[in-house]
């Protein structure tokens, strides 16, 4: 019935983390464009025309022989209109005058059309776009998730399979989308967005004589000045109108130097908004510019024909490819820019081109296999639209079939149902893929900003809630059920199918309004019941209140996460906050005269001072503990700097040598330095936490706990040396050795695994670490009753009152390393000492963090047990502080702020500090090979172990969280300022018995607790949704924002479910403490 | 209640920012191409000189160090030195906190060591000039109930402000707007200059509104 207290205390943190997970789980669903990558690509036989002869159709003469790709980034379609009645012409206005000149002058040979883009509108996801005729998302969930190569089919790739040299000059991101597909290539650096002319100049350099060259198929030449001006200067400057000028000079050079089998294709990725950004999906960012030009006729048709207003562009792709040849690539959902064909039967004036009809066919054809491809892959396209489709498919396929087969002349509505089948494609993937959602997206900022209010909450009021009867979690269960059952009863009448999102919101909604009710109600009723000692709601949220430094710092936090600079030097920023917290710390204790010893002035030690009791000698020795725990703190902060690793982004930084694996090193005695320094850090480790538990008496007993920690423990970490040394070793030094380490190399990390289970189980099978020892006198006078035998009669409740104090009391003098008492028994009755009782709460908390630890230290690259140690002592440190800045335990055991803070930023430093960072490039999945050399067949196992090394940090704060509550109780025991004043209460110091005395304040504490931590991560993860909901058009919303978000959601996560795992262990030593109890006392007393 | 004295502290902070403004503006005209920015380790330089001698000079002719017990001049001769001694422990500490907080260890040192020698002479030697050489009594001060006059309170604020300013500078580093300031340590400075300025101002009109309130035990 223990864990049965623990219920409420447990399901109240699910239901709260379950909320955060909804608000998340929206607002991504809203944010991220999630689309399955087709790994097929087309090939020349998939183009046959059914019912003809077959013809290789990448051996007929094509169209065009060559096509120049004049990629102007970010031109605009204002740029490239010429308006001559302008007479007042702003910077960017009437500065490309050739492109209306040739349109005018050969309308035949020439178009200028709006080019539409698919947001989101960033320079890599529009090469994305308009290479494989796609529409790009944040995730193209595929196999090239660590590297940002296109492995998709794209056109690049269709040139190269039918033998056309593509030769590539300009912006370099191209060169890390298509590695190794150019036949040349020019890359030049585009990161510097300030540097309006390194790509420009260089592509310059090349052009021209490439162009006159003759190895060359394809040219791609990607100019960056103009975007790079407008995020400088902005469209409206004069920098503008010189970089466009220089523009339309180059476009002129380029058409004059075309020959007749060439075509000439100038575009622009993406608009620009007034201030020169793009991301996002305004017009005047989507709305691009594409000029087409051939020295030969390029527009057969005649004038009447309709023009298309807008060329989205995916059409760019099975344009280009059927002009010149290739097989439309198969992932387009493009549609042929039509009047760039000649109409059904005037084939004759250009030389093997396709008319309009065949075109449109075999785009037709290859976009209906790519959607039968991906629907049976992916269910995210609504099925009633998929199967509208099919059928017109199928209809028109027999309609343009029958035309060919009888030699009709095909109906000209045929075509045109050819294009709206064409066109609803489109439609029906941009609106799966391409769009935010806007009403998730503000669903799920809304479910989180109420939960993480909900968390602050829950934190002020843990002991009013907790003290009424648990706060109503089966009415919030019921409560959340009804509100699913009738939102998917009313989607499935109105819609006819459930979206399972908006459910989830409805019933995190309507839960969370009612928790507040609620809440409301029981602060009312406590108000009632003792006046006004219950907190007021106005009086927490004043700014005094919430303006202290403890919440300033993670205020300060949660603000930088909204700046793409300080995301991006954010370890050193965590670093520098944290330390400034920890500086904070002696101040404050300062100013409230707790830090010198009160000074002998009768005059002014007149009981101003609360802590004006103890004696200066005790003040001066808890000070400079305090100092000297702050000094080590500080220094592991600094020392933790060096194992950081370096984004992309950070020009100057060097990585830290630390993070490869040994293996990569190549001086042998730098390798072996490294090595012992690791292994030396394992043992330190391994040491720190046995001695711990030796001091405090915990390894006495024989309990599974106990043999996790004198067994299991060391030699896991001897497995994991050896591990180390095994993966460590030069292939080819031990030539006979060959197979012995290549079954160590699988065996060890097994072994390790194993052992690291079997020790976490144990642990939590049989977590007590109490030795009980009757001794008898040194009389031998046995025959008299034990001393507790003193309440028998009374209730077992008092009776366990009484017993505690006792137990404690014979405990305390045999504290250290488990000696037996010294002091001898006065009166010669036996007594019972019960070894490691005082610390029968942290000891397993302890020893499961120092063996996950390991584990995850297994994960990761061996320099990093250095980190790992670093981190140990931190948590140590920063428990010590904690208990020197409670100096007076006031009632309750509630944690203040400044520790949580502090261990809730040392979290993320320490993610900083084992070499990650918040970017896709950086996860290191060589995690998923530890102990799997040879790979996985599934992914959830090398996915969780890739998700345990990215997150190790945070498993250790989280699971070791109520090491915070536990802490201060235990230092009691040390003569110390808490322990003093309990002593003078002529109370015994029971450190964590403390805790069963009052169950209550207990859960309510680790309520608390709990919940502030939480509180503090989920406004981290508030603020990231926030800043990639405002930022969604930021230059650098997917590179920096959005990875940050998918990190700081994934780390939430994970947190929270250590901090589940965590409490869930408390309770249930909690429970077998209350176990012990029952079992001794009948045993011994009655 | 202490007029007389408010009175004291506003013109001798008024002194103090006056000599700032000359030890920014002589330069400015003497030295070619001075700025703020450019030449900053020079400006560091003039203004904690002329914060030294301005500090100095106001508070031994207001006469709030506490006098020394004894008038010999070997005594007065080694608090002197204990004073210098404090004044360069004072720089290597506020050196070692900087490189703490992240300032680069060996690259930029002596930029570094600058705002040090500057934080000192705003901070410490404010100290020194109202408390004498006694770090006990320093650390005293800065506590709710240890300022025992109002020159306390003013050092109280000053000090405060100026290290706030200081650890505010520090905050537009990272950005990447490439701006003349945000080069190390202009921005820290300039923040602990602003700083210390505010104090200036803050303390004796905090003093002068807050005098009902203000009860000291000792004097
Ligand atoms: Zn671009
Ligand atoms: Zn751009």
């Amino acid at each position: 019935n223990n864990l049965m207290k623990g219920l409420p205390l447990l399901s109240l943190l699910t239901w709260m983390c379950a909320v955060y997970f909804v608000g998340i789980y929206l607002f991504v669903s809203g944010f991220l464009l999630v689309r399955l990558e087709v790994n097929r690509t087309s090939t020349c036989g998939d183009v046959l025309e059914p019912g003809e002869e077959p013809v290789d159709f990448c051996r007929v003469q094509p169209r065009f022989r060559r096509v120049v790709l004049l990629i102007i980034d970010a031109l605009k379609i204002d740029f490239a209109r010429f308006d001559p009645s302008n007479t007042t012409p702003r910077q960017f206005e009437n500065k490309l005058p050739v492109l209306e000149e040739t349109v005018s002058s050969w309308p035949s040979h020439s178009r200028l059309y709006p080019f539409r883009a698919d947001p989101p509108t960033t320079t890599m996801q529009r090469i994305k776009g308009f290479t494989t005729g796609s529409l790009p998302t944040f995730v193209d969930v595929g196999n090239n998730f660590a590297s940002s190569a296109i492995l998709e089919d794209n056109l690049i790739h269709q040139f190269g399979q039918v033998g056309k040299r593509v030769v590539f000059m300009g912006d370099d991101t191209w060169e890390s989308l298509f590695p190794k597909k150019f036949y040349r290539s020019l890359p030049f650096p585009s990161f510097n967005v300030k540097d309006l002319h390194t790509v420009d100049n260089g592509i310059l350099q090349h052009l021209y004589t490439t162009m006159v060259g003759n190895d060359w198929d394809v040219l791609v030449a990607h100019f960056l000045g103009v975007d790079h001006c407008g995020h400088r200067f902005g469209p409206d400057h004069p920098a503008m109108a010189d970089k466009l000028t220089q523009m339309d000079g180059v476009i002129r050079s380029v058409i004059d130097r075309l020959q007749n089998d060439t075509l000439l294709v100038v575009m622009g990725d993406h608009g620009m908004t007034d201030t020169g950004d793009h991301g996002g999906e305004s017009q005047k960012e989507t709305d691009a510019a594409i000029f087409l030009y051939s020295p030969v006729p390029l527009f057969l048709g005649s004038m009447s024909q309709s023009e298309p207003d807008v060329v989205p562009q995916t059409d760019l792709v099975p344009t280009l490819a059927l002009l010149l040849g290739v097989p439309i690539p198969y992932s387009s959902v493009g549609q042929i820019l039509l009047p760039l064909f000649p109409p059904h039967g005037q084939t004759e004036g250009a030389v093997g081109g396709l008319s309009q009809l065949e075109a449109l066919w075999i785009n037709a054809k290859q976009v209906n296999r790519f959607l039968e491809t991906y629907s049976s892959m992916a269910k995210d396209i609504p099925p009633d639209s998929l199967s509208q489709l099919k059928d017109e498919f199928s209809r028109l396929s027999s309609e343009y079939l029958t035309t060919v087969r009888e030699g009709q002349l095909p109906s000209p509505e045929l075509a045109a149902s050819l294009q709206a089948y064409l066109t609803s494609v489109r439609d029906t993937c941009r609106a799966t893929w391409a769009r935010f959602n806007p009403f998730k997206m503000g669903a799920g900022l809304a479910i989180l900003a109420f939960a993480c209010l909900m968390c602050f909450i829950l934190s002020e009021l843990s002991t009013v809630l907790i003290g009424q009867n648990g706060p109503g979690m089966k009415a919030l269960v019921v409560m959340g059920l009804t509100v699913v059952v009738t939102v998917a009863a009313g989607q499935l009448l109105i819609q006819g199918y459930v979206e399972v999102a908006w459910c989830l919101a409805a019933a995190a909604f309507s839960s969370e309004l009612h928790f507040l009710w609620r809440a409301h109600r029981s602060r009312m009723s406590a108000v009632a019941k003792n006046g006004s000692k219950a907190p007021k709601w106005v009086s927490w949220l004043t700014p005094r209140r919430l303006l202290i430094p403890p919440l300033l710092v993670p205020l300060l936090r949660c603000a930088s996460l909204l700046s793409d600079s300080y995301v991006i030097a954010e370890g050193r920023v965590v670093t520098f906050l944290v330390f400034s917290l920890a500086l904070y710390i002696p101040i404050h204790l300062n100013w409230n005269g707790l830090l010198l010893p009160p000074s002998h002035d009768p005059l002014k030690s007149a009981g101003l001072l609360p802590s004006s009791a103890l004696s200066p000698s005790t003040v001066r020795k808890e000070s400079s503990t305090l100092l000297a725990c702050l000094g080590l703190l500080i220094s592991s902060l600094y020392l933790s700097l060096s194992f950081h690793s370096c984004r992309e982004e950070q020009g100057s930084c060097q990585p830290s040598p630390f993070i490869s694996p040994l293996s990569r090193l190549q001086d042998s005695q730098l390798k072996n330095l490294h090595y012992i320094l690791s292994v030396v850090s394992l043992a330190i480790w391994t040491y720190l936490l046995r001695r711990c538990l030796r001091h405090y008496g915990n390894l006495n007993s024989s309990s599974g706990t106990v043999f996790t920690a004198r067994w299991i423990l060391p030699l896991l970490s001897v497995c994991l040396g050896l591990h180390w040394a095994v993966s460590a070793t030069p292939e080819d030094s031990f030539r006979n050795l060959t197979e012995l380490i290549s079954l160590a190399q699988l065996a060890l990390p097994r072994a390790a695994f194993c052992l690291l289970g079997l020790g976490l189980f144990l642990i939590w099978l049989d977590p007590l670490t109490v030795f009980v020892k009757t001794k008898t006198g040194a009389s031998a006078r046995s025959s008299l009753p034990p001393r507790y035998r003193a309440s028998t009669g009374i209730s077992p409740q008092a009776e366990l009152h009484h017993l505690i104090p006792q137990i404690y009391q014979r405990m305390c003098r045999s504290l250290d390393d488990g000696e037996l008492s010294v002091g001898s028994e006065v009166d010669g009755r036996p007594a019972v000492e019960a070894y490691g009782l005082g610390t029968v709460y942290s000891a397993p908390l302890l020893l499961f963090c120092g063996l996950l630890g390991i584990g995850l230290l297994l994960l990761h690259p061996e320099g990093m047990a250095l980190s790992f140690l670093l981190l140990l002592l931190e948590m140590g440190f920063c428990t010590l502080l904690i208990y020197s800045h409670l100096v007076l335990p006031s009632g309750g055991f509630n944690v203040p702020w400044t520790p949580i803070v502090l261990w809730s930023l040392a979290a993320t430093q320490f993610f900083h500090a084992t070499g990650h960072l918040p970017t896709f490039p950086s996860i290191q999945w060589g995690a998923a090979f530890v102990g799997f050399p040879d790979g996985h067949i599934g992914t959830i196992l090398p996915g969780s172990l890739v998700t345990l090394n990215t997150f190790a940090a945070q498993i250790m704060f989280a699971v070791g969280c109520p090491l915070l509550l536990f802490w201060p109780l235990v230092c009691e025991v040390r003569g110390s300022r808490g322990g003093k004043a309990f002593r003078e209460e002529g109370e015994d110091a029971v450190m964590e018995m403390r805790l069963r005395e009052n169950p209550q304040q207990f859960s309510s504490a680790l309520l608390q607790l709990s919940t502030r931590y939480l509180f503090i991560h989920g406004a981290q993860v508030f603020a990231s949704v926030c800043a990639a909901a405002i930022l969604r058009r930021h230059l650098m919303v997917w590179k920096v924002f959005a990875p940050k978000l998918m990190f700081e959601a994934s780390g939430f996560l994970v947190s929270s479910m250590s901090v589940l795992i965590g409490v869930t262990l408390v309770l249930r030593v909690d429970q077998a403490v209350g176990c012990w109890f029952k079992r001794l006392i009948p045993d011994i007393s009655r | 209640m202490w007029d007389h004295e408010i009175k004291a502290m506003a013109s001798a902070h008024a002194i103090i920012a006056s000599s700032i403004f000359m030890a920014t503006v002589v330069p400015a005209v003497l030295v070619p191409g001075f700025s703020v920015y450019g030449a900053h380790l020079l400006w560091l330089y003039s203004v904690s000189g002329a914060v030294t001698v301005a500090s100095v000079g106001v508070f031994w002719l207001l006469g709030v160090t506490p006098p020394s017990k004894k008038h010999t001049l070997g005594y007065k001769l080694s608090r002197f030195f204990r004073s210098c001694l404090y004044f360069i422990l004072s720089c290597l500490f506020f050196h070692t906190v900087v490189v703490l907080y992240g300032a680069p260890l060996i690259e930029f040192a002596l930029e570094t060591f600058s705002l040090a020698v500057l934080l000192t002479s705003l901070t410490t030697l404010r100290c020194l000039c109202v408390l004498g050489p006694n770090v006990q009594a320093w650390i005293r001060v800065f506590s709710r109930h240890g300022a025992m006059s109002v020159w306390d309170t003013c050092l109280q604020i000053t000090v405060a402000c100026t290290l706030v300013g200081a650890w505010v500078g520090a905050f537009p580093i990272p950005l990447d707007w490439d701006r003349p300031w945000q080069v190390w340590p202009v921005s820290c400075s300039l923040g602990a200059m602003i700083g210390f300025l505010t104090g200036l101002v803050a303390a004796p009109s905090w003093i002068h509104y807050h005098r009902k309130q203000l009860t000291y035990k000792c004097k």
